[in-house]
């Protein structure tokens, strides 16, 4: 990864679903070792934010690059593997055991296998490796995606709301995926209502307001 | 942690996709314990609404077959690629998954599937149909080939279903796919086709499975786009 260019670059991105402008001129830029805190009350475009830079919203307007990658061009199906994201619902199989779970993420992205059993017992979920997804609670469902991030040792990594369903215990897991993606030079953005909890982790947090940002807060 | 990352080829994660979704339907059983034996029942009811008349079940036996298979077959497949939540379906656009090897891996599955259906129910209409199976040389090579047709026809439509308003459009993307499977595996299995004429109705499935596999192979990108 080129530390010279922006993980996050955007310039005056906006996104149009429907009738409705739910993000508009957005300037965004995210360097390597940044960890941003993302806020903004219900509706206000944290989500499809977050989604645009995950690839999964095209934007309407403006020129968006994530890890040095054009957003509006093919090539952004290629970076796709490169971003970890941790959203609201828990991304598992709930046929498969959470050990199957993340055996597939390796095998499809390329990554040996043989670190599984050690990455579960960080996440506190050793001893639930051949549970069944849908025989987990929703929290150590979110235990087995941390897991998997932290396998996959993705360049940037977007959580949603990280803290929610998370014991005291296990919410240490978001500063430990964190830090250990800003370690590999890589960066994160955390959407929070919890304000307080995600400052403590942020180098820099940013507000939505009706689809526009509307303050930046350097905490360097 | 550092691991030593090897670029996935498309191979590795279509094997790895069929391997998941044979998995998630053995836990399942959604396939066996509920499209099987409808499709079972099905091939039993018929000679209750027509009359148990041995000769004529006899001749039609073959083509009721096919045409459960493929109403059923279209059935296991749509079903299995519409019914993935968007939480699911995000997961493969997460793990940078290429969708041509989202398509193959999970038409491997179907075809997988498809074959056990038809053996099982294959099995049924011998017993209750009493057809003749002087040709069952032909069905190994036409089992395979209807499973491959079906299975990649099912996941492409599942894939349209899934996307938003798809959903109505599949009943008019199948059928004329459909159409040649079902007259070609009926005219390959029907005893007045003279042997040379077999050969021609099962080119007419290969070349139907090759439309179907370009199509797919076209299509899996701008699906997965607009899922």
């Amino acid at each position: 990864m080129d530390s010279q260019t922006p993980v996050v670059d955007f310039s005056g991105v906006a996104v149009r679903l429907g009738s409705t402008v739910v993000l508009r001129d957005v300037d965004l830029t995210i360097d390597h070792g940044e960890v941003v805190g993302l806020f903004g009350g219900n509706g206000a475009g944290k989500t499809t934010l977050l989604n645009v830079i995950a690839t999964a919203i095209r934007p309407t307007a403006g020129q968006a690059r994530v890890l040095g990658v054009d957003l509006n061009g093919d090539e952004r199906l290629t970076v796709r593997g490169r971003i970890g994201v941790i959203g609201h619902n828990p991304a598992l199989y709930p046929e498969l055991t959470l050990w199957e779970n993340l055996d597939i993420a390796c095998r499809l992205t390329g990554r040996p296998t043989d670190g599984i059993g050690d990455v579960l017992q960080t996440v506190g979920l050793g001893g639930a490796a051949g549970r069944q997804g849908s025989q987990c609670s929703y929290g150590m469902q979110r235990r087995a995606e941390f897991a998997r991030e932290l396998l996959l040792e993705p360049d940037l990594v977007l959580l949603d709301e990280p803290h929610s369903a998370l014991d005291v215990a296990a919410a240490e897991l978001v500063e430990h995926l964190t830090s250990s993606v800003v370690a590999r030079s890589g960066a994160a953005v955390l959407v929070s209502h919890d304000r307080e909890r995600v400052e403590k982790l942020a180098s820099r947090s940013v507000e939505l307001e009706s689809g526009s940002l509307v303050d930046g807060l350097d905490r360097d | 942690m550092g691991w030593i990352v090897t670029e996935p080829t498309l191979s590795s994660q279509a094997l790895t996709i069929a391997g998941r979704d044979i998995q998630r339907e053995r836990r399942r059983g959604e396939v066996l314990w509920v499209i099987l034996p409808f499709g079972a029942i099905a091939m039993l009811l018929i000679p209750f609404g027509i009359g148990i008349d041995t000769p004529m079940l006899r001749r039609i036996g073959p083509g009721l077959f096919w045409v459960v298979v493929l109403l059923f077959g279209v059935l296991v497949t749509v079903r299995r690629t519409a019914a993935d939540t968007d939480t699911e379906q995000a997961l493969m656009l997460r793990l940078g998954v290429d969708p041509v090897a989202e398509l193959l891996g999970r038409s491997a599955a179907s075809v997988a599937m498809l074959i056990g259906f038809q053996l099982v129910v294959g099995a049924v209409t011998i017993a209750l149909y009493d057809v003749d199976i002087a040709r069952w040389p032909v069905l190994i090579a036409l089992v395979p080939l209807v499973a491959i047709g079906l299975g990649l026809l099912g996941t492409i439509a599942g894939g349209i279903s899934g996307s938003s308003g798809g959903a109505n459009l599949v009943p008019f993307l199948v059928a004329p796919l459909a159409i040649p499977l079902l007259l070609a595996a009926t005219q390959s299995m029907d005893g007045s086709t003279p042997t040379g004429g077999i050969l021609g109705w099962l080119l007419l499935i290969v070349v139907v499975d090759i439309v179907l596999a370009v199509i797919g192979v076209l299509t899996a990108r701008p699906l997965q786009e607009i899922r």
